[in-house]
């Protein structure tokens, strides 16, 4: 379930800056009673909460959507990680601030050479949103946002700000490069959909799977990840032969909005087979076919590609027991 | 025990006179230091006006050699101009004009980000006349536009409605 940190993919938009959390702040202001600057000894203070939360780009697997299926998990899945985020809720901060009745958005802003700005509606900032400054019992990595940055459960990456030094409550969202143009998602007819924020239920067999190879015909455990940035993962079925599927066991305890491993045990006859998986979250939501997806989305590239693609993953076993990508 | 009850004493004097239960008061001055944020509408611009005139050298100079001396984009770097018009089409060309929907959002960024090995280097009055440039350059404004707070965010964008709230989930 937990992505050792120091693997923990990474994603940035202007470099990894470099802050002293001595004299890093936030600053909260805008649509609020008080206008507040909190330190990071500030933020240790408070009563603080730790929760197991996948982050995922938006981006990630978007050369599925392409119709060029990646060889190996890395290459195809690679761009979610999870991890025990540790740090204040922001409703805390907020109703320290004192958030005003016209406040529908929370501007977050971060101190990386880009100022890399999200606009965040004000029930998902007030819901399960974290103020983090501790990862997986350590201290974020630099890489990661140190010293404190965002978590926004089971929202694109792209919202959960890192190296967080600004909170704005405003009325209407700020409408920056990202949330205005970057990560919007282009259809068919020339629209674009814009704040599409959630994580479908997306999951992935991650053994066997893609460059591996597997040494002869017999008794082999099946294991992958699934996750949902809707809740929990209520089944994961896996097929080793055409069209037929079978549920695998969920390691528990099951977690919202986090990585949910299943495991299947599976008799390898030593014939060449096709091995995917689906997932079915607590919405009932159901994750669907790369065929569905573009059935239902086109395939305009927006300017991030294809984004949000949550569709099944398939591994080709040949007879020699090498798994290719397909 | 009696210095333990004056020191106990002291202590919640100095609790009890904080004003604020977390961190402390931010002033004005440092809200106006940090706040980069320009609304869709224009709101946050600052003092300053630029043309794309005014722009032109600016560009050449500062922005060219990543996103061409017309905007073209380059191997690595976003074309900023051009594409109007494509979003249907099988090649849709994704910039500035052709798809960005609030001429603000330009300043916002430029003035955040660009460029992009010095960010925040610009003037306020270079970050207007690059605006400017990159507009006219899209064919939106003249060459002797001057952008400012109040006319910045009149300046309509040819996909200002090209956009749709998320209505997943959508499949099937």
């Amino acid at each position: 379930m937990i992505t050792p940190s120091s693997l923990h993919f990474e994603r940035h938009h202007a470099g990894v800056p470099r802050i002293d959390p001595a004299t890093h702040t936030i600053l909260i202001h805008g649509l609020v009673t008080h206008p507040l600057v909190i330190s990071m000894q500030d933020l240790r203070r408070l009563p603080s909460v730790s929760h197991v939360h996948f982050i995922e780009c938006a981006g990630n697997s978007d050369e599925e959507h392409e119709g060029h299926p990646a060889a190996t998990p890395q290459s195809s899945h690679g761009l979610v990680s999870c991890s025990e985020w540790t740090g204040v809720p922001l409703g805390a901060l907020l109703e320290a601030a004192g958030v005003q009745p016209a406040a529908k958005w929370v501007i977050a802003e971060g101190a990386d050479a880009c100022r890399m700005a999200r606009s965040i509606p004000i029930a998902k900032a007030l819901d399960d949103v974290i103020v983090a400054y501790g990862q997986n019992g350590e201290a974020l990595r630099p890489e990661q946002g140190y010293p404190v940055r965002l978590v926004v459960p089971g929202w694109e990456g792209n919202a959960n700000v890192k190296w967080v030094r600004r909170l704005q409550l405003a009325s209407a969202p700020a409408m920056t490069r990202e949330e205005a143009a970057t990560y919007t998602d282009l259809q068919p007819d020339g629209k674009a959909r814009q704040f599409s924020f959630v994580m479908e239920a997306k999951s992935v067999i991650i053994r066997p799977a893609g460059g591996q190879q597997l040494d002869g015909p017999g008794e082999y455990e099946i294991d992958g990840l699934a996750w949902s940035g809707r809740g929990r993962i209520t089944r994961v079925e896996v097929s080793t032969a055409n069209g037929s599927w079978r549920d695998a066991q969920l390691q528990l305890p099951v977690l919202p909005k986090a990585f949910t491993p299943f495991r299947l045990q599976w008799h390898w006859d030593g014939r060449e087979t096709i091995l995917k998986s689906r997932c079915t979250d607590e919405s009932g939501y159901v994750q669907p076919t790369r065929e569905e997806l573009v059935a239902a989305r086109g395939m305009q590239p927006g300017p991030d590609g294809f984004d949000h693609f949550n569709g099944i993953k398939a591994w080709r076993v040949a007879q020699t027991g090498a798994v290719t990508g397909v | 025990m009696f210095r333990a009850i004056l020191a106990f004493s002291l202590a919640v004097v100095t609790v009890a006179t904080s004003d604020h239960p977390i961190g402390r008061a931010a002033t004005t001055g440092e809200i106006g230091a940090r706040n980069l944020t320009v609304f869709a509408d224009g709101s946050g611009l600052p003092a300053g006006s630029g043309t794309a005139l005014e722009g032109k050298p600016i560009f050449e100079a500062r922005c060219a050699r990543c996103h061409g001396m017309r905007g073209e984009g380059s191997a690595d770097y976003p074309a900023l101009a051009g594409g109007i018009g494509s979003l249907t089409t099988t090649h849709p060309v994704l910039t500035v004009g052709s798809y960005w929907p609030y001429a603000p959002t330009v300043f916002d960024f430029i003035r955040r980000a660009m460029p992009y090995d010095a960010p925040g280097s610009l003037t306020q009055t270079q970050v207007y006349a690059l605006t400017a440039y990159i507009l006219r350059i899209n064919g939106i404004v003249s060459d002797t536009l001057r952008l400012n707070r109040t006319t910045l965010p009149r300046v309509r964008m040819p996909n200002r409605n090209g956009f749709i709230p998320d209505p997943r989930p959508d499949v099937p």
